[in-house]
């Protein structure tokens, strides 16, 4: 069977629009309406937090997000169950993003096992490292058709952007700046450097931009740039504020301002 | 010869070690761990590193015999009074090292938790020492019950910013520094602890080792020895442990004791035992023994004691601890509470309360009177005194 993450790049090579939000928030079984709802205003891709107590590259609004889903009593066994319920109605990508010790806790083979049986195509740790991924992840990965994906930033080395290239297949997440989720400020001049200096690797993979992405005029420069571009924090502090999901999606897409 | 008290090349002691750390941090960390042997063994960084210890610091520090502690114990206790140390206590060995290192580097600005506020005062002092910005995070609680701290930390000019997140204690002031770092990289991160990615725990470990070569030297001085039959020391992330342990890790006769702090009690819900309570998992960035849930959602801590209110432990001492080369005990609140008052009276010292942890096991413990015990007094009961003085009514 394809990978959903392969399926999408076939058909779509620019403005892919992935918006992340945590499972459990704002409510426990918000998960089931809130993917139906990015689905039907055409959103490419979706990722999805594993709730974890001590984000270390997240800002206070995703840290937030995670500690009430954790108070709601999120976890990734009720995840992977709500995900279930959904496998037959939601048809975009749908990748986990969280921190290797919920994974590990789990274990390993029955993460990916579950990642499998449950739709989603890739998963993002942003702590695992690549050496582990090689010696740990991978055989689990592959048997179970999840892509990895992972993280680079403006300051990555050539050398190992190559290496992470060549270990990736999904796609690879560049992270905009040197900072942590909801900081809001990209410098996409030296963005655009960067992406000059990755244009003659040149990678094999896809880029999406993440990190910094919230209004239209950001996610446009980020899709002149990659082939697409991740919306978190903004997203987060728009499902806080009970704003539609339609008018948030509209938004980034048009610039047309939220009527709350 | 086989040398345990060492990470291997990759940064493990057996299974526990590595860095499990964001992209965002990845050029940083490399960085540190392409440079750090080599600067300490340049000749200029163990010049200046072992006179600022002599001279600034004041080693070497007294091991001192405690006979009246020794008589009520029925046994010999030496006690290595880390907290004469410049500062307060041990934390200072190593925040000279990682300046050094952080010069060396021609870093500008420096980036440290603290809990109790000890390695937050060691490292706003060397900063002061040698012009550099000093950025402190600490838990907003710790800020409360730690204020004399926060006051000398204001005077020598850092910044400090309280973490107000989760249980606002160590572990949170460590997850804001990290942050802080990801957002400032050209900055340096001076850690306090022998806990974070490699090669932050071997690094602390080798600059505290500093407590048991000179133990091994002051021994032999005093019994004709270089190793006591029993180190004993407090253990929250395990640096002053580290310390008094490294260098009788490979010793076939000295016993190790590490005494983290039971809180309220082991199964009260409210407690920092991270060897009793903990299994293996990642936590600021190594792997190692952590307090967590099923999940892997870190529990928060407990303990009278900022410095050992934490719920993880350093991957040299979970390896140690799995190893059964070192042993890993604790004490209550209470316990230690008493075992400070009970110092206090005995040998006219005031200890602090991390420490007090430590010396409240030797009423756990089976001792004889033809044995040699060394107990490392990390530290002063100075910043300690507002939770003496309220216990001090109750009595």
């Amino acid at each position: 069977m394809k990978n959903k993450i392969d399926i999408l790049f076939e058909t779509k090579e620019k403005d892919i629009l992935s918006v992340f939000f945590t499972a459990g928030y704002p409510q426990l079984n918000d998960t089931g309406r809130i993917l139906k709802e990015l689905q039907e205003n055409n959103v490419d891709l979706i990722e999805f937090g594993i709730p974890y107590s001590d984000p270390l590259a997240d800002g206070p609004v995703i840290q937030n997000a995670s500690q009430q889903a954790i108070n709601n009593g999120m976890n990734l066994n009720l995840l992977f169950e709500q995900l279930f319920k959904e496998t037959s109605t939601i048809t975009i990508p749908i990748i986990l993003m969280g921190y290797l010790n919920s994974v590990i806790q789990f274990g390993l083979e029955e993460f990916y096992k579950k990642c499998f049986e449950n739709s989603v195509s890739g998963v993002i740790l942003p702590d695992l490292p690549l050496s582990e991924f090689e010696d740990e992840h991978k055989r689990f990965a592959d048997k179970y058709n999840v892509k990895v994906i992972f993280l680079i930033t403006p300051n990555t080395s050539i050398t190992r952007i190559k290496q992470i290239d060549a270990l990736s297949t999904g796609f690879i997440y560049v992270v905009s700046s040197n900072s942590i989720t909801g900081k809001g400020h990209t410098d996409f001049e030296a963005l655009e450097k960067f992406y000059r200096q990755l244009h003659q690797i040149p990678l094999k993979n896809k880029t999406l931009i993440g990190f910094g992405i919230n209004t239209n005029s950001s996610f446009k420069k980020a899709t002149q740039l990659a082939n697409g571009a991740i919306i978190g924090t903004a997203f987060i502090n728009a499902l806080s504020k009970e704003q539609s999901i339609s008018a948030f999606i509209n938004y980034i897409n048009t610039t047309q301002p939220i009527l709350s | 010869m086989q040398t345990l008290n060492m990470p291997d090349k990759k940064g493990y002691y057996g299974e526990y070690g590595g860095a499990y750390i964001p992209e965002l941090l990845f050029n940083n960390i490399n960085e540190l761990e392409q440079n750090y042997l080599k600067i300490i063994h340049s000749t200029e960084f163990q010049k200046e590193y072992h006179d600022l210890l002599e001279n600034y610091v004041g080693r070497p520090t007294p091991l001192y015999h405690a006979k009246n502690l020794s008589e009520q114990f029925k046994t010999k206790i030496y006690l290595k009074r880390e907290d004469l140390c410049h500062t307060g206590s041990h934390k200072i060995n190593n925040t000279i090292g990682q300046i050094l290192i952080a010069k060396a580097l021609g870093k500008k600005r420096i980036l440290a938790e603290t809990g109790a506020g000890q390695h937050g005062v060691a490292t706003a002092t060397v900063c002061a020492l040698l012009k550099l910005e000093c950025i402190i995070y600490m838990g907003q609680i710790d800020m409360h019950r730690q204020e004399a701290n926060v006051i000398r930390m204001k005077m020598l000019g850092a910044t400090i910013i309280p973490a107000i997140s989760g249980s606002k204690t160590l572990k949170d002031a460590t997850n804001e520094a990290i942050r802080g770092w990801i957002n400032d990289p050209d900055s340096y991160y001076l850690i306090g602890s022998a806990v974070g990615p490699h090669p932050y725990p071997d690094m602390v470990a080798k600059f505290q080792s500093i407590i048991s070569k000179e133990i091994k030297q002051q021994l032999l001085k005093a019994e004709g020895m270089e190793e006591p039959d029993l180190v004993i020391a407090c253990v929250g992330g395990g640096s002053n442990a580290a310390g008094a342990f490294f260098e009788f890790i490979d010793s076939k006769k000295t016993k190790l004791i590490g005494v983290e702090a039971a809180g309220k009690g082991i199964d009260t819900g409210y407690s920092a035992a991270t060897m009793t309570l903990g299994t293996t998992g990642i936590l600021h960035g190594s792997r190692s023994i952590i307090m967590q849930t099923k999940d892997g959602q870190i529990i928060e801590p407990h303990s009278i004691s900022a410095g050992l209110d934490y719920p993880g432990i350093g991957p040299l001492h979970a390896f140690l601890g799995k190893r059964k080369r070192a042993l890993y005990l604790n004490v209550t609140d209470e316990e230690a509470l008493q075992a400070a008052f009970n110092l206090t009276k005995q040998e006219g010292i005031i200890p602090a309360l991390e420490s007090a942890h430590a010396l409240a096991i030797l009423n756990k413990l089976e001792l004889h009177k033809d044995q040699v015990l060394v107990i490392n007094l990390s530290g002063r009961g100075d910043k300690d005194l507002p939770t003496y003085l309220d216990h001090y009514h109750e009595k």
